[in-house]
């Protein structure tokens, strides 16, 4: 009794509990997706049982693999289609709109500050009911289909580069640009020559965090699809994973899986390396926008 | 997801941001950076709002079924809102038990995803020492791994024959061939915490981190146990980001239907989201899904509004 309460009343005794509950925590939420991606593999048609490894699912069987099948094929192209174009739009446009914002005061920057937050908490799905209202009840140049698409990602993202730039550029401060523009640059060769190369490091997180989770998305993507060739991976997997489908599925959700965490890693290494030659921290934490 | 967003951490030693002064030269260089940004904000994120409200202050044009979208607020007529309003309870109170799920479940979710991530992120931010790096990768990859993936998974996981299912017969518990998939309500808040967790997990982990531990350092040296320094000072002090997580959490929820549809697919479970998404693309009931949409707006744009005052009044300059 006197050694428990001794443990217990120690204050550097380690935290055990709290670790174990993490660890539990960890498996629960990663071993599924394990398990799935596991299945990919699996030689059978189930995706529960295993049969034995094979590559089957991926190019093996003559019709229903993922090499084989169009509508997977088609599903996987507009996926990285959409990843593409809209990390294009979004982050050119949120970077200018961080750094006119950081130095703008006043009530318009101030409402735009706002109207960006909102859209980063609003509910996706009324975000994409709206847009398809639009799109469906005005006279717009394009239609449901890729274009819509685009536009609904880039204004749910936008606010990822904006954010990340922004906390970035509240690091940097102003001096270092006003001693440009002492040494006679201008305000805008103070920006590209002083402030953007600084902030790389900020846009190269931003263009993954937004390209990894637009293939991700899809509440947006399948109200602003048209018909079943814009409809990309995620909306793929929901119209098709209760209706008995086959390890092909599995298959699909994994390359889509790789192909994300593809993208981050490559970027966060890029991140690493921008941030050590320019002497920043570069845990995957501030890859992340913590500041 | 970003862990910039987040109110700071209010505390003794929580300093304001010093006010940013307006950089010298080039005072058209910040409006014309910005302004491409705010048009694109107002044409697709504003704008669109206003067509909700046409469409749902619309009528329906008799024939065709279609919706008839109505510009001018003078004209609108509240036929679609008010036969959504009196069929929410009474006898034709068709809407009102999903809305009250909805009500349930994310609560009910919330608050096992609170109950969860607190101490997950407590203990990441704070007491894991050199394996920080690597838990933090290990709690962000569900962001990095499709939604749809993540419910796939337990979709196998939980059919009549999966490895659910096999565990349990061979405890021999519980009889092995529950329908997991069928209609379970637990199944379905299960899911909502499975799917949303992550999202609470790490905004709690980035404000966490930022506490100044001397304060709590102080507290067990001036004598309080450990729950008393927990309680008094460390949970005061991270109330603001409890919070900010929450709301980070709760309100995608508010217009999920996926979750429901995968997991159950019953109309037993059906939530607010189940009523937009079956509504939407139904000729004749697009106005009632505006109409919802617009509950849902209503709902959450206190707690929206919130959240934006929060995290712009925490760092004058930072988002």
């Amino acid at each position: 009794m006197n050694a428990l309460s001794a443990w217990w009343r120690d204050p550097w005794r380690k935290p055990r509990l709290l670790a174990a509950v993490t660890i539990g925590y960890l498996l629960w939420s990663l071993l599924p997706v394990l398990i799935a991606a596991a299945f990919s593999f699996n030689d059978g048609r189930s995706r529960t049982s295993w049969q034995g490894f094979s590559m089957r699912w991926y190019y093996g069987d003559p019709e229903r693999s993922v090499w084989h099948d169009d509508t997977m094929q088609t599903a996987l192209v507009q996926t990285l289609k959409l990843g593409v174009l809209t990390t294009l739009v979004c982050v050119p446009l949120g970077i200018a709109l961080a750094i006119g914002l950081h130095r703008w005061r006043g009530r318009i920057p101030n409402t735009a500050n706002s109207l960006l937050l909102l859209s980063f908490v609003l509910p996706e799905t009324l975000l994409a009911v709206a847009l398809l209202l639009v799109v469906t009840n005005l006279a717009l140049p394009f239609t449901l289909g890729t274009t819509s698409q685009v536009i609904g990602l880039v204004t749910f993202q936008l606010s990822y580069p904006a954010i990340l730039v922004r906390a970035r550029l509240a690091t940097i401060g102003h001096q270092l640009e006003e001693a440009a523009m002492d040494l006679g640059a201008s305000p805008l060769s103070a920006q590209r020559r002083v402030i953007l190369p600084m902030l790389v490091p900020a846009i190269v997180a931003s263009a993954v965090l937004v390209f990894a989770d637009v293939i991700d998305d899809f509440v947006i993507v399948r109200y602003l699809s048209g018909d079943a060739s814009t409809e990309p991976t995620s909306v793929k997997i929901y119209n098709t994973a209760r209706a008995a489908p086959t390890p092909a599925l599995n298959a699909l959700a994994t390359l889509l899986l790789v192909a994300a965490m593809l993208a981050v890693a490559l970027g966060f290494l890029a991140y690493r390396y921008l941030g050590r030659r320019s002497g920043e921290t570069d845990t995957i934490g501030s890859f992340a926008g913590e500041t | 997801m970003t862990l910039a967003t987040l109110p700071s951490t209010e505390g003794p030693s929580g300093q304001p941001a010093p006010a940013s002064r307006q950089p010298r030269g080039g005072r058209l260089l910040g409006p014309l950076l910005a302004m491409p940004g705010i048009v694109w904000l107002l044409l697709f994120f504003v704008a669109p709002l206003y067509v909700v409200l046409a469409v749902v202050f619309g009528g329906v044009d008799p024939i065709f079924r279609t919706v008839i979208p109505v510009w001018n607020p003078v004209l609108w007529s509240s036929d679609q809102p008010i036969y959504v309003l009196t069929h929410i309870v009474g006898d034709d109170g068709i809407f009102g038990p999903a809305l009250l799920r909805t009500a349930v479940y994310v609560f009910t979710a919330s608050v096992l995803c609170l109950f969860i991530a607190f101490p997950i992120a407590y203990y990441v931010a704070r007491l894991s020492g050199r394996w920080k790096g690597l838990l933090l990768t290990l709690l962000i990859a569900p962001f990095w791994i499709s939604y749809m993936m993540r419910m796939l998974a337990w979709v196998n996981l939980l059919a009549n024959d999966g490895i659910v299912n096999r565990i349990i017969s061979m405890g021999g518990l519980l009889p092995d061939d529950t329908e997991w998939l069928s209609g379970k309500s637990v199944v379905v808040i299960l899911g909502l915490v499975y799917g949303y967790v992550p999202y609470m997990i790490i905004p709690l982990y980035a404000g966490l981190d930022r506490l100044p531990s001397e304060l709590i350092e102080g507290a067990r040296d001036l004598g309080a146990n450990r729950f008393s320094a927990f309680w008094r000072v460390t949970w005061p002090m991270s109330r603001p980001v409890v919070i900010a997580s929450v709301l980070l959490t709760c309100l995608p929820m508010l217009g999920d239907y996926f979750t429901s549809d995968l997991l159950s697919g019953s109309p037993s479970t059906s939530m607010v989201g189940n009523l937009i998404n079956n509504t939407v693309l139904t000729p004749g009931q697009t106005g009632q899904a505006g109409a919802f949409v617009l509950l849902v707006l209503i709902v959450s744009l206190v707690p929206m509004l919130y959240y934006v005052r929060s995290v712009s009044r925490s760092d004058g300059a930072a988002i």
